[in-house]
């Protein structure tokens, strides 16, 4: 399947959908969109990259072990439910602030923090198992970083 | 002082287990010497149960604790009356001697720390359990008994003798404290209450209830079990594997007497019925019997004292469930005195094995020149457990005897029981005390010496302390003896027996006893081989049937699991469709709860038509697909159809993913089967292909019901309106199912991505597997 075309076309158009998901997941509160969303258009992005340059790429490229991903979402999503309980109230509910930066008004919220590690979870789950399945069967090069 | 007392109780009831987590650090800074700081906290909380001595025996019984769960009438409360003060005062006072004992005997031992960690935590435990006043608490501490029993019993974990000892130990008692827990539930629900100290008055109802026997057979489970009582005695000889501390400390005064705590407790509550006063001097009366004809087989010290514990157990058992005032005194005074003898000559028997190397008695003689000290512990001990006069032993067979002696046959048949009983604990108390010490010296496997002072202290304290008792019996009555009987009787009882020997009927009886039990120690070889026959004519015990349970429950649980775990996904994927298909056609059948024909709609519009006619192509493609790849592909198919009519229904949300899972689900089969074979489909017999499209179809029409049904009913617009009004106003987005996803239902969401993540981790491990299996595989041709 890795094929000129696809060779040629396959970094600009996953990077176009990694910056894509990206805007998915923090246009979610509003329009359509969302975490869960943006993290399957990241995890077709990186599956793209792996068809056309082989899992070994995949790897280099996004640094972390894809789990490593996936288990610093959860954590960062724990986390923003459980600031919460430090302020003394329930666990879950969100928390705004709106600095000004740039005479611009920023709203960043515990649940948009939240929906980040939704993101992240998914993005790294689905590539793990997509990177698992692409190598090469007996060639062990799973072990690295 | 008053105010801070709760405070100080709920210290002195963790003080064990702040020692325990620190013992490990201690024992490798300070070695042996740890042992002397260790036992500061045992010792502490015995000086902190010293002081409600004189409020409990004016009477009083002191309650406190904390609300743990309110919500559910929850608590971690204690409740001191003399029952449970008895049985504190013995824990953490004969624990303080055990740990000192501990440090000597376990000197130079690799496993110095984790083994006073373990007996720490156990102290922990059981002094939790007699104080315990919830219900809750108490079981709680009554498994953590068994858990820390196990820890200790294993403790030489190298052996297979002591896991198996262990293992069995853990199997019956955590067995019985299930069936506890389950009698304590009918108690809360007879009764209404979760607190023992407010069940003590509620036993009329609780007798007069129709679930009383089930309650009673499920406490004497619980209790039985823990207490050794015939026909679960087997595992505590079998406990002995453990180091002698342990045996000189559970088997003694602590572990095994819980279950008579738990009889004696509740004595008020379910005592005084036909049904209780049946079975318990019943079972208590042919565990006595056993134990005693046991031990006398034996030729281990510490083999001989287990029997002769179970005896007494059940000599206990039997005294509580006899059901006078009389018999209630006797078996306080009995449960005292054994605590203090039986822990002395279990760790007799420890230090000498220590210094002579064996506890062989048949091996040893002659020790009494080279271990003066633990000669005299040992001849104390042995006097009281025979119960001569001037000991504490004697007091309470004296009682015994004053209490089931009597002219009708069932005090004459249970008096019987009681003389036999004592006479061949008399000849074993002298077999383990004297055989070892007096006549010819015999080479033993290491040349004996007195051991240090932590080895003699202990049991030189206890039989001391035996003889202490008795002659100040006045005090000893007034503090210990008389609540305790108190307590358990629920009225105030006094003790007022004296160590003077005064003539009468149970004189005469323990003369009887003391003469018969000479006459057996005189042919305790001869009494030995017989009882060795008989043992072996009566066949296989339940010890070996506790081998062929446990053996068993693991043949069956590998049936069932070869049964319900077959390995192959098809029958999985099977399984799973039919019970679907079952689940969602039954009920709309047999409730008749079928939907009405939906009418063909006007409307249509042709882009509608256009991709629900996409769909079917889809569909019909996968099922004449030829290779797996198309049909991967055309199942692709059908999926962005139904994505492209969620869009055009105004679900934008849903449409987009439904197109990312899609997309993906087609990148990841479609790798999938590169890994397996990618060209030709399945041949399948047609009775099969029939058969999983039976199913399929049926899964599809059950669908197609249910979602038609649901549609019947008006749409209830109620979380609708809430979430489109407060979507934007509380929760600051516009986006409402992204704002139901991140923020009003976001504890869901955090499990959702939890599962995700648990998945994918399940997934790796299995893609490895396999790879890993075609590695080694390959590698091997």
């Amino acid at each position: 399947m890795n094929t000129l075309i696809l060779r040629t076309v396959a970094p600009s158009l996953t990077a176009l959908m990694l910056l894509f998901s990206v805007f998915v997941l923090l246009r979610g509160h509003n329009e359509p969109g969302g975490g869960f969303i943006g993290g399957l258009i990241a995890a077709s992005a990186l599956a793209i990259y792996g068809i056309a340059f082989g899992v070994p790429s995949v790897r280099r490229a996004i640094r972390f072990h894809p789990m490593a991903i996936a288990g610093f979402g959860l954590l960062l999503a724990t986390l923003s439910g459980l600031l919460s309980i430090v302020l003394g109230v329930p666990f879950m509910t969100g928390l705004w602030i709106y600095p000004v930066i740039f005479e611009v008004e920023l709203p960043l919220s515990t649940v948009m923090s939240f929906d980040i590690g939704v993101y992240l979870v998914v993005v790294g789950a689905i590539t793990s198992i997509a990177l698992a399945l692409e190598q090469e069967p007996g060639s062990d090069a799973e072990g690295e970083n | 002082m008053a105010a801070n007392a709760p405070a100080l109780t709920f210290f002195a009831l963790f003080l064990p287990f702040v020692a325990s987590v620190l013992a490990p650090f201690l024992t490798r800074r300070l070695g042996d010497r740890a042992a002397w700081v260790l036992a500061l906290a045992p010792a502490l909380a015995f000086a902190h149960f010293c002081t409600f001595l004189p409020e409990i025996a004016a009477g009083e019984v002191v309650t406190g604790g904390y609300a743990w769960a309110p919500s559910f009438n929850l608590s971690f409360s204690w409740f001191l009356d003399g029952l449970s003060l008895t049985f504190a005062l013995l824990i953490t006072g004969i624990g303080t001697l055990i740990v000192l004992y501990s440090g000597g005997y376990m000197k130079g031992h690799e496993g110095q720390g984790r083994f006073m960690a373990f007996i720490l935590a156990f102290m922990g435990a059981m002094l939790g359990l007699v104080v315990s006043d919830s219900f809750l608490m108490l079981f709680v501490y009554w498994e953590l008994t068994s858990i820390t029993s196990f820890l200790l019993i294993g403790f030489d974990h190298e052996r297979e003798a002591a896991r198996r000892a262990a293992l069995q130990a853990l199997v019956v008692t955590g067995g019985g404290g299930l069936c506890l827990l389950a009698g304590l539930v009918f108690l809360w629900n007879i009764t209404g209450v979760t607190q023992l100290s407010l069940l003590v008055h509620l036993g009329d109802g609780l007798r007069q209830s129709p679930f009383y026997l089930a309650t009673l057979l499920l406490v004497l489970a619980g209790a039985f079990t823990k207490s050794a009582q015939f026909p679960f005695h087997f595992w505590l000889p079998n406990a002995m594997e453990a180091p002698t501390p342990v045996s000189a400390y559970l088997h003694s005064a602590t572990m095994v007497k819980a279950g008579v705590y738990l009889l004696m407790r509740l004595n008020p509550v379910m005592g005084q019925t036909p049904a209780w006063v049946i079975l318990l001097p019943f079972f208590g009366g042919i565990t006595l019997i056993a134990g005693t004809f046991l031990a006398v087989r034996q030729t281990d010290l510490k083999l001989m004292l287990a029997y002769t514990t179970m005896a007494s157990l059940g000599l206990l058992v039997m005294l509580t469930g006899f059901g006078s005032a009389h018999a209630v005194e006797a078996a306080v005074l009995y449960l005292v005195a054994h605590s203090l003898f039986k822990g002395a000559l279990f760790m007799v028997a420890g230090t000498v094995d220590h210094e002579a190397g064996t506890r062989d008695v048949t091996k040893l003689g002659g020790l009494r020149a080279a271990m003066p000290v633990t000669f005299g512990a040992a001849l104390l001990a042995a006097l009281s457990m025979g119960g001569l006069p001037l000991f504490f032993g004697f007091l309470a067979k004296e009682e015994i005897y004053a209490a089931l002696a009597a002219g009708n046959p069932r005090a004459v048949f249970f008096t019987g029981l009681a003389v036999i009983g004592n006479a061949l604990m008399v000849a074993i108390a002298f077999a383990v005390a004297l055989k070892p010490f007096l006549g010819p010296h015999v080479e033993t496997p290491k040349p004996a010496h007195e051991g240090p002072v932590t080895l003699w202290l202990g049991p030189a304290a206890l039989s001391v302390l035996g003889l202490l008792a008795a002659i100040f019996s006045g005090t000893a009555h007034r503090y210990v003896s008389s609540p305790m009987a108190s307590a358990i009787t629920d009225k105030k009882t006094v003790v007022d027996i004296s160590s003077m020997p005064h003539l009468g009927v149970p004189l005469l009886l323990s003369v009887i006893t003391l003469m018969l039990g000479a006459l057996a120690f005189w042919r305790l070889t001869e009494l030995r081989a017989f009882m060795v026959r008989a043992v072996e004519s009566l066949g296989p015990g339940p010890d070996r049937g506790f081998d062929h349970f446990v053996s068993g429950m693991v043949r069956l649980s590998g049936v069932v699991t070869r049964l319900v775990q077959p390995g192959r996904l098809e029958i999985y994927i099977t399984a799973t469709f039919l019970l679907l298909a079952v689940t969602l056609l039954v009920p709309p059948f047999v409730f008749g709860e079928l939907p009405k024909m939906p009418a063909w709609p006007e409307d249509l519009l042709v882009q509608e038509a256009a991709f629900f006619l996409i769909a079917v192509i889809g569909l019909v493609s996968v099922l004449r697909a030829k290779d797996r790849l198309t049909a991967i592909v055309s199942l692709g198919i059908q999926g962005f159809a139904v994505a492209v009519i969620f869009l055009l229904f105004g679900a934008p949300d849903l449409s987009f993913t439904q197109f990312m899972v899609e997309t993906l689900s087609v990148v990841i089969l479609a790798l999938v089967m590169t890994r397996l074979r990618l060209s030709p489909r399945d041949h399948r017999p047609l009775g099969q292909t029939l058969f999983d499209g039976t199913i399929a179809v049926a899964c599809g029409l059950g669908f197609t019901l249910l979602l038609l049904k649901s549609t019947e009913t008006p749409f209830d617009t109620l979380l609708t309106g809430f979430f489109n009004t407060y979507s934007k106003t509380v929760a600051h987005g516009a986006n409402v199912v992204n704002v139901i996803i991140v923020d009003f239902r976001g504890t869901d969401t955090l499990g959702e991505i939890a599962v995700v993540m648990v998945t994918a981790l399940a997934v790796l491990a299995l893609i490895r597997v396999r790879a890993g299996r075609r590695a080694s595989s390959g590698e091997g041709k």
